[in-house]
């Protein structure tokens, strides 16, 4: 089963762009990830001034560009891993050095989050929906 | 921190998925028999499911277990009262590496890298049958129970403790040591590595028995394998081969069956489902493959040939002169009936049904391919398409005579009612391509 993990990592956009050392050690879990043969893709986001929101209501829809100096949990980054169970993409987020790291060494911000979502299968649907999602 | 027994057991099964190949290599290394050093990784699961429902699961566990493991082997050595002079040396090993701590199982990496490798030769060694090196394979390196293995091939937990024991057995009587193989032999021992993680992906990806069509769960074992063995041996094209054929063929795993279960051949299925991590990830392993050596190896041609398909967006968009191109070189490599008969329709496809008979023709002889269910089931797809109805009929009916995946069965049978009817006049735009033969 397919799990992305989402890493919140609680930062604001000044401190976004990160050290030397926090990419090593990124780039050494991503090596073990591999290595493990469980990585499908991983990608890491620009802060939110590079980006925008985009909503409807009332048939109007509205863009509002970044930052979004409100918003917290903000998502840095992602990694799809392909494991067989939630307990295992558990395990191997408590692996990933900025939950190991700063949350192990008494850092006082607010800890950064790696959060899983499991990643839906057809067979996750129930028959109707398989066939609605069937092209015509 | 205490969880319940349940949530531990979970826990545990989960780290264990992770860390088996790392624990058991490196106490084979430590022990010098596979056989002792899983018997003491079980006992160290035992300690932990207990231990860590108390005090919460440790930062490292795959040290933990380590540790635990060799504590264990050391007690058992002080127990017996008389050393010999042998055993005397291996007890000065193991406290030698009781004195290593733990921390060592992080430190040296390249070494603990080795020792899955190592592993990985040794639960594929040639001095056991093939079952058992699926068996050994799946237990050791990639963490699966014995019941678990037993449900992936439909047979009694107790055939595959057997088969897992008798393993065991012959690779100590055979006194096969935990070492890498030497050069001169390692291609040869790969090719039985890579034999093993493709039996097991083919498992799941077209069942050779039972009732379900597909078992994608086999496919994502196989892949996990086989994209580790990739990082182990980076440099071996044939591995980056292997590796993209599994992903380029697991990228069309969710379009080749449908709603209700039934196969879903190449020709008809819903390209828009297949998965496109996969199929990139598949193309990044063939360039990588190809990048690493002068001529693609069998994988690496059958990992192109399944590109072919990949980069086709419609079926009438599928280079099929190239993929006659790539099976003639796969037939001059590695020869074989079934090469021959895939041939044969990349030859119909880019040539025409009648190319593919006269293909078909000098196969009719080969005593490998008599029963094979393919060779009829695609002799009756190519009637079919020069018209040749009642041909085509029987052809369907043995062929579903000879198949024993079940889904596949009820497939060739219906195509042989389709055929049955009063005026047998198919669709040509969804038959021409209903079976572009075994490359599915």
């Amino acid at each position: 089963m397919r799990f992305m993990m989402f890493m919140i990592p609680n930062i604001s956009e000044e401190d976004w762009m990160p050290s030397s050392e926090a990419v090593a050690e990124m780039t050494k879990y991503n090596e073990e990830l591999t290595k493990a043969g469980v990585l499908l893709a991983l990608d890491g986001l620009h802060p939110t001034s590079k980006g925008a929101r985009v909503s409807g209501s009332g048939g109007r829809i509205t863009v509002t560009d970044g930052p979004f100096s409100e918003a917290k949990e903000i998502v840095g980054g992602y990694w799809m891993i392909d494991v067989s169970s939630k307990e295992e993409a558990i395990e191997w987020a408590k692996r990933c050095p900025a939950v190991e790291g700063p949350a192990n060494h008494g850092y006082d911000g607010i800890a950064p989050v790696v959060e899983i979502r499991q990643v839906f299968e057809m067979a996750d649907f129930a028959a109707e929906i398989q066939s609605a999602a069937n092209k015509p | 921190m205490s969880e319940s027994p349940e949530s531990t057991a979970k826990v545990v099964e989960a780290i264990w998925r992770i860390e088996s190949a790392k624990v058991i290599g490196a106490l084979t290394r430590h022990v010098g028999d596979v056989g002792l050093a899983e018997d003491l990784a079980h006992d160290a699961l035992v300690a932990a499911l207990e231990q860590w429902s108390r005090s919460g699961v440790p930062v490292k566990p795959g040290a933990w277990l380590v540790t635990v493991a060799k504590r264990r082997f050391i007690d058992g050595l002080r127990r017996t009262a008389v050393f010999s002079s042998k055993q005397d040396a291996i007890y000065r090993q193991a406290e030698s590496c009781q004195q290593s701590t733990a921390t060592d199982f992080e430190v040296v990496e390249e070494q603990i890298e080795d020792d899955v490798l190592r592993l990985v030769f040794m639960a594929c060694h040639p001095v056991i049958s093939r079952d058992a090196r699926v068996a050994l394979t799946l237990k050791l390196v990639a963490g699966l129970t014995v019941s678990e293995i037993a449900r992936a091939f439909l047979v009694g937990e107790t055939t595959v403790s057997q088969r897992i024991v008798r393993a065991k057995r012959t690779l100590a009587e055979a006194r096969v040591s935990f070492e890498l193989p030497p050069p001169e032999q390692l291609h040869e021992r790969l090719e039985s590595v890579l034999e093993v993680i493709y039996l097991v992906f083919n498992e799941g990806y077209a069942a050779s028995s039972g009732s379900e069509w597909t078992r994608p769960e086999f496919c994502r074992e196989a892949l996990r394998l086989g994209r580790m063995l990739a990082e182990l041996v980076p440099q071996e094209p044939e591995v980056h081969g292997l590796v993209a054929l599994m992903e380029i063929q697991a990228s069309r795993l969710r379009a080749r069956v449908s709603a209700s279960g039934d196969p879903v051949l190449l020709g008809d299925q819903d390209r828009d489902r297949w998965d496109q991590i996969l199929i990139r990830r598949g193309l990044a392993a063939l360039e990588r493959s190809a990048r690493l050596c002068d001529a693609l190896g069998a994988y690496g041609l059958q990992a192109a040939i399944a590109a072919c398909h990949a980069r086709a967006r419609t079926l009438a968009e599928t280079d099929w002169s190239r993929i006659s191109a790539l099976y003639d070189a796969l037939a001059e490599i590695s020869p074989s009936p079934v090469v021959d008969l895939n041939r044969a329709v990349a030859l119909s496809m880019a040539f025409g049904p009648e190319a593919g008979l006269e293909a078909l023709e000098a196969l009719s002889s080969e005593p490998a391919l008599e029963g094979y269910h393919h060779l009829s089931s695609v002799r009756g797809d190519l009637l079919e398409r020069l018209g040749r109805f009642d041909e085509a009929r029987s052809e369907f009916e043995r062929a579903a005579s000879l198949a024993n995946n079940e889904r596949e069965r009820k497939l060739l049978l219906d195509r042989v009612s389709a055929l049955a009817g009063p005026s047998p006049m198919p669709d040509p735009s969804s038959t021409a391509g209903a079976n572009p033969g075994i490359e599915r």
